[in-house]
């Protein structure tokens, strides 16, 4: 059964077309990976996912519900989360803070109940606090949990992202990118964190990434995206042997091969 | 067995606001201080003699109002140009409705910031589209368009004459000297102080700080960007409203010249020296520029005194000094006094062994 659908998206900047009659369909419960070379349309597609942009044509449906239209915050409530390729932390806050930013749609109290704190306000941000605690137990992350965002490490920060994003208790994750830039260790530990996220929480996943080693390994289904056209989809064996993937990925086959000519 | 350090056992201990015993025996000692302070008598004289009693006053005054443009500017990220005359509207609300309604002050200062926070919500409303320096000029256009409002709407406000208001009264007893009134302010700034401090850690102010770091993640995260810009107007301006009618009851007078654009810059500044972001620093940055001034104009009266020679000199010099403080201010602590506050409680927390 599907949880996200996307149908016949068209979106265009100008006269430059970023994203050109992509459908496809995202099993719930899977990690379905995006990839493409650069330019390939792949960040306006979960900027169309999560309202961000509106495309021109087609639209996207979650649940089965169209959620094309809708404004970004709306989109928090039916449980979609995402991270972003350049990470998009609240700088000056805590790490808890950020995590705590998270829980905003499940606290309830506002402005009165919040300057007095006392009861009903302190009550939820207790609740709360041990649901963050949960996450950052769950990624590790208990020896930075009262450090503002922006002193830590690049590599702590998309570990932060990933948190705060899981902190919204979501269904769909949208994950932009998460090893850019990593060394291999802290690679292999977000692939676990990925994985786990997947089974133990049952989380959907979109995910993006350049590193196509560590795409075929964690994904169950690959969508292969060129100039804004999507031209395979399948399982990763499928799609890492077909040759419109090889082609966009590293050209003509005779252009590759073929041995230059002496003049 | 008596542990070393500070250790937290539970998340509700983990949140208080003030968190060691220290700390909690420092704000008591702190309150008390400040309310013997004006009735201590040293031969029968006032310790606190009635100017620097005055000074006070303006302090805990001037504190509420930048608290108020600190949520503002400082933790929504939205800079306000506007504050001198929103404490304006507040001032005038308060007094029409004690001086002409004939209503209770007890009436007029909710009633002040009510109005005031409904009016910077209108004038919050270009936020939806603007952002940063433009916003502040937005801003601007506020204050000069409230200002033209407080001398021509004559029925209201009383024009260029201004309104004469009463002080406030419980049960028959006036508060007519500023050493009773003082009572009053320092009442009402500690619960709007302790408000804005546990609102802005909660969940309100986490939204306002990612609205300000991250306008698009916070969206993303399920925030309301329009409400919470809006709302942030809405908090700011209600301090500001009752920051200017307690300004108001305490010269007994209010007229348009008091809420001019220099005291928007004023509050700006306090802000911008205290620490954006930080309720403690508000506070700095209140009792700095008020009591700054006060104390060069001290020195030069001294020094004048001494040296009649260079009086006219030293007087003119007095501005420029206060403007030089303020720029070495900014060169040497641009993260404002709050920051400075933290760097020493961080040196005296290890003392003397600070590694």
């Amino acid at each position: 059964m599907s949880l996200l659908r996307i149908d016949d998206m068209h979106l265009s900047f100008g006269g430059v077309k970023a994203i050109n009659g992509v459908s496809t369909d995202v099993a719930r419960g899977r990690i379905h990976a995006i990839i493409g070379p650069n330019g390939a349309g792949k960040t306006s597609l979960f900027n169309c996912i999560s309202c961000v942009y509106r495309p021109q044509r087609g639209s996207v449906y979650f649940e089965d519900r169209k959620i094309t239209g809708m404004m970004p915050h709306q989109i928090a409530r039916l449980g979609i989360a995402r991270t972003f390729q350049n990470i998009a932390l609240f700088h000056h806050m805590t790490v808890l803070d950020n995590l705590m930013l998270g829980r905003h749609l499940f606290l309830k109290r506002g402005v009165f109940f919040g300057g007095i704190y006392l009861g009903p306000a302190r009550k939820e941000e207790i609740e709360n606090r041990k649901i963050v605690e949960d996450i950052v137990d769950f990624l590790e992350i208990e020896n930075i949990r009262k450090k503002p965002v922006g002193t830590l490490p690049y590599g702590l920060r998309k570990r932060v992202e990933l948190a705060r994003a899981l902190s919204l208790s979501p269904k769909l994750l949208l994950l932009d990118e998460p090893m850019a830039g990593m060394n291999l260790e802290e690679k292999e530990d977000m692939a676990r964190f990925i994985l786990d996220i997947n089974e133990e929480r049952g989380v959907t996943i979109i995910l993006i990434e350049h590193d196509l080693s560590v795409v075929m390994d964690i994904s169950h289904r690959v969508s292969v995206l060129d100039f804004g056209v999507k031209i395979s989809e399948g399982d990763p064996a499928q799609v890492a042997n077909d040759p419109h993937v090889i082609r966009a990925y590293i050209g003509e086959d005779d252009d590759f091969l073929r041995e230059p000519e002496a003049h | 067995m008596h542990y070393c350090g500070d250790f937290r056992t539970t998340y509700r201990k983990d949140m208080e606001i003030f968190q060691t015993p220290f700390i909690k025996v420092c704000m008591a000692v702190f309150l008390v201080f400040l309310l013997v302070l004006p009735v201590l008598k040293l031969k029968g004289e006032y310790l606190l003699k009635g100017e620097y009693l005055w000074i006070l006053l303006q302090i805990l005054i001037a504190s509420i109002g930048a608290v108020g443009i600190n949520i503002l500017t400082g933790y929504t990220g939205q800079i306000s140009l506007g504050q001198g005359a929103f404490l304006g509207v507040g001032a005038y609300t308060s007094a029409y409705v004690t001086a002409k309604m004939g209503l209770s002050f007890w009436v007029g200062i909710p009633a002040a910031g009510l109005v005031t926070a409904l009016a910077g919500m209108v004038f919050g409303i270009p936020s939806l589209r603007l952002k940063g320096l433009y916003l502040a000029i937005a801003t601007l256009a506020s204050q000069f368009i409230l200002e033209w409002i407080f001398v021509r709407w004559e029925s209201v406000t009383g024009g260029s004459h201004g309104i004469t208001i009463p002080r406030p009264s419980i049960a028959g007893h006036t508060f007519s000297t500023d050493r009773s009134y003082y009572y009053i302010v320092l009442a009402v700034a500690i619960v709007m102080i302790l408000f804005a401090a546990n609102l802005m850690r909660t969940r309100t102010g986490r939204a306002f700080m990612a609205v300000r770091d991250h306008y698009i993640s916070a969206e993303i995260m399920g925030i309301h960007l329009f409400k919470y810009r809006l709302l942030s107007f809405g908090i700011s301006s209600f301090y500001a409203g009752v920051a200017g009618a307690l300004f108001g009851h305490s010269l007994k007078y209010v007229t348009s010249e008091q809420f001019n654009i220099e005291v928007s810059i004023v509050y700006l500044a306090m802000i911008i020296i205290g620490g954006l972001g930080s309720i403690i620093g508000s506070i700095f940055g209140a009792v700095f520029m008020i009591l700054l001034p006060k104390l060069l104009s001290v020195v030069t009266e001294m020094v004048s005194a001494d040296i009649p020679s260079i009086a006219r000199l030293a007087i003119s010099f007095e501005h420029g000094i206060f403007g030089l403080i303020i720029i070495l201010f900014l060169i040497f602590e641009p993260d404002g006094l709050a920051h400075r506050w933290k760097m020493v409680k961080a040196y005296w927390k290890l003392y003397p062994f600070s590694y």
